[in-house]
């Protein structure tokens, strides 16, 4: 069931003279967890930007299951279904987890709130995704600790049937144990069919759950290797630029 | 449920026996419900808890220092005398819960009652279409605010400050330096002065229990019906049995005759189902609508609700609307209770229904607030002018503890979020 949803092939992007991505490919399984490696500077957000039509690319083709389709505005990436958790989680503290969970997207009846509704399906989604540590769906967010609120931004991609999920740094702010979790939570997303692509600079964590890993250097695509036929010290020189690689595998 | 959740600890751990989340219509107990509840107070969420205390303490202190205080007509004009601030601080709720203010909510209720009172004079215009074009002048004046906040980006402090001077200005050129209009129509004067017939007041009380009781029900089945638990049965009928009680002992207390034996007087002001009628509506649509969620998004992370897809400058745009439009109701109230306006109508109150509204609990740093915590506050302002009012003390006294109350109440807010910002559960 592993198949392209998402393929970039040289998407290219310039703010004035300055070229940031180069022709850059980049592919997105289902089911699998795809990582962003890259040294600041190497265009990661500039590439995810792109891919939630924040920021539209400049040059370039996107093929989403097989289809070209434009990615100019917000509103066209998510009705693909291309979702970004973004680091500095954007939920809000005075809400409940539902409340979050469904912004933007309320059941509604009648004009009204469909209350009961959404609780059930927030509820499904943890479930989805085995989240035992929430104890009460109707907890405000603020109440909640660093992992949590990471459980609930990613939990609202489920909400939203997001195929694509892009996670910016999901662990930056996080401790070990909640790090785990959190990585645990990013696996069973995958599994549960959708495709991941998590951006990161920790090379533990992009070990520790990736299939696929993709370094970006100076707006260029340096490599594109399986995690599970790489070393650390081969990423790490992929980053840096003291190794390169052109052959890319799927 | 031995659930135990650590703000910063490494794991979180939850028995492998854990309830489901999803429920199967089975029901928390009563305990637990007031537990989930101590909880939240204890996080910050406080809620209008300080002012229904101060509301208590107040009353106490009032009724033995005077015994005027708990007379039925002393009570009477209670209510009348609160109308319009309560009104007032409703209407500064909506802007409230984005971290918005509008200090010029007070001058537009004295623009729109200027040009109310000035073209009612006898021989002019109907009053319901004079009413409807104050109203529609509170609805200008708000789509302006709203414009240079939503669209440009101009604080609203700095916005409804110019039109607090601005806004006078116009009140000075309508009515005239030192000039005063008499409040013509009728129905408007009525509306502060007059009282159901009590049957009436009793058929109010009804409906509105009937309504909450409705909503309540609904809401149960439409819960039941996709599997989500309900709160207990109990805790839903201890609530309606709680506000039935005390809306039957103001409306009972109300209908006793409180006149003189040549003129009698009794009844619930008609101000009242009004002013019911603005909560139930408005919080119908702050809980249950997206119009009302977004309020409420926005003032907690209005970032997230971009990202989420919701329209932020539209929200905050029409929620300078509705303030403005209310304050205009406000304003009827008010000129219905002094009987004119003059050039100087609104400027006074403004600060009194942002104190109303952040006494009652709505937050100034938005995203936090209801229109019952407006209600409550206003009341506690009104019960504090009336109090010392009938304790003979000046009216300088009065804004000097009014001003201590609105610092004490900020200083509570400003806590409170301290407190649910700092502590994990």
């Amino acid at each position: 069931m592993t198949h392209p949803i998402v393929e970039l092939k040289g998407v290219t992007k310039s703010f004035g003279p300055v070229s940031v991505l180069k022709g850059v490919d980049l592919t997105a399984e289902v089911g699998r967890v795809t990582a962003l490696v890259g040294d600041n500077g190497a265009g990661k957000s500039t590439l995810i930007k792109g891919l939630a039509g924040v920021q539209p690319y400049d040059g370039g083709e996107v093929l989403f299951d097989g289809e070209p389709v434009s990615l100019h505005h917000p509103r066209e990436a998510a009705r693909l279904g291309i979702e970004v958790v973004y680091q500095d989680l954007a939920l809000c503290d005075n809400l409940d987890i539902v409340q979050n969970m469904f912004l933007g997207r309320e059941e509604l009846i009648g004009g009204t709130f469909n209350e009961g509704q959404m609780e059930a399906e927030a509820a499904r989604a943890l479930q989805t995704l085995s989240v035992k540590t929430v104890k009460s769906l109707r907890q405000k967010v603020a109440s909640l600790s660093g992992g949590q609120r990471q459980t609930v931004a990613i939990a609202r991609s489920v909400v939203k049937k997001a195929r694509v999920v892009i996670l910016d740094e999901p662990t930056a702010a996080l401790g070990v144990a909640q790090t785990a979790q959190v990585l645990d939570l990013v696996r069973r997303l995958a599994d549960s069919g959708v495709a991941v692509i998590i951006i990161s600079h920790n090379l533990q964590d992009v070990f520790a759950v990736a299939d696929d890993i993709s370094v970006l250097y100076l707006g260029t695509m340096t490599a594109r290797v399986q995690a599970k036929d790489t070393t650390r010290d081969d990423i790490v020189g992929y980053i840096t630029g003291t190794k390169t690689m052109t052959e890319v595998q799927a | 449920m031995s659930t135990e959740i650590e703000s910063d600890g490494p794991a979180i751990e939850v028995p492998a026996d854990a309830p489901s989340l999803l429920g199967k219509g089975t029901e928390g107990g009563v305990g637990e419900a007031l537990s989930a509840y101590w909880s939240r107070v204890r996080g910050g969420d406080m809620g209008p808890l300080p002012a229904v205390g101060g509301l208590v303490v107040l009353v106490a202190i009032f009724a033995v220092a005077n015994p005027l205080f708990l007379t039925q007509r002393n009570i009477a004009n209670l209510f009348t005398q609160a109308a319009p601030l309560v009104t007032l601080a409703m209407a500064l709720v909506f802007v409230l819960l984005l971290g918005e203010i509008d200090l010029s909510a007070g001058v537009t209720f004295g623009t729109a009652m200027g040009v109310f009172v000035k073209i009612t004079q006898p021989g002019g215009m109907a009053w319901p279409l004079a009413l409807l074009i104050s109203l529609a002048i509170g609805a200008a004046i708000g789509t302006f605010i709203g414009f240079f906040v939503a669209r440009i980006g101009v604080p609203s402090f700095v916005v409804s400050l110019g039109l607090f001077l601005g806004l006078q200005g116009v009140m000075l050129v309508i009515i005239g330096a030192g000039g005063t209009y008499i409040l013509n129509p009728a129905p408007i004067l009525a509306i502060e002065n007059n009282n159901l017939p009590p049957l009436l007041g009793w058929l109010m009380l009804v409906v509105a229990l009937a309504a909450l009781l409705v909503v309540a029900l609904i809401d149960r089945r439409r819960r039941i019906a996709s599997g989500a638990p309900n709160p207990p049965l109990s805790i839903m009928i201890a609530k309606l049995g709680v506000i039935a009680l005390l809306g039957a002992a103001v409306v009972f207390y109300l209908n006793q005759d409180r006149g003189s034996a040549l003129h009698p007087l009794q009844g619930v002001p008609i101000v009242v189902p009004i002013i019911l009628l603005i909560i139930m509506v408005g919080t119908y649509v702050l809980d249950r609508t997206r119009y009302g969620r977004y309020l409420y998004a926005i003032g907690g992370n209005a970032e997230a609700a971009r990202r989420s897809g919701v329209n932020v400058a539209l929200v905050k745009w029409t929620a300078f609307i509705t303030c403005s439009v209310l304050a205009v109701v406000a304003g009827v109230f008010y000129v219905s209770q002094v009987g004119s306006a003059d050039a100087s109508t609104g400027t006074q109150i403004v600060l009194s229904g942002v104190a109303a509204a952040v006494v009652g609990g709505v937050s100034l740093f938005g995203g936090r607030g209801r229109l019952m915590h407006a209600v409550l506050g206003g009341t506690v302002i009104a019960v504090i002018t009336n109090g010392m009012g009938l304790l003979s003390f000046s009216a300088g006294a009065n804004l000097a503890v009014t001003g201590g109350v609105l610092v004490l109440a900020a200083t509570v807010d400003a806590l409170a979020r301290k407190r649910s910002g700092a502590t994990g559960v």
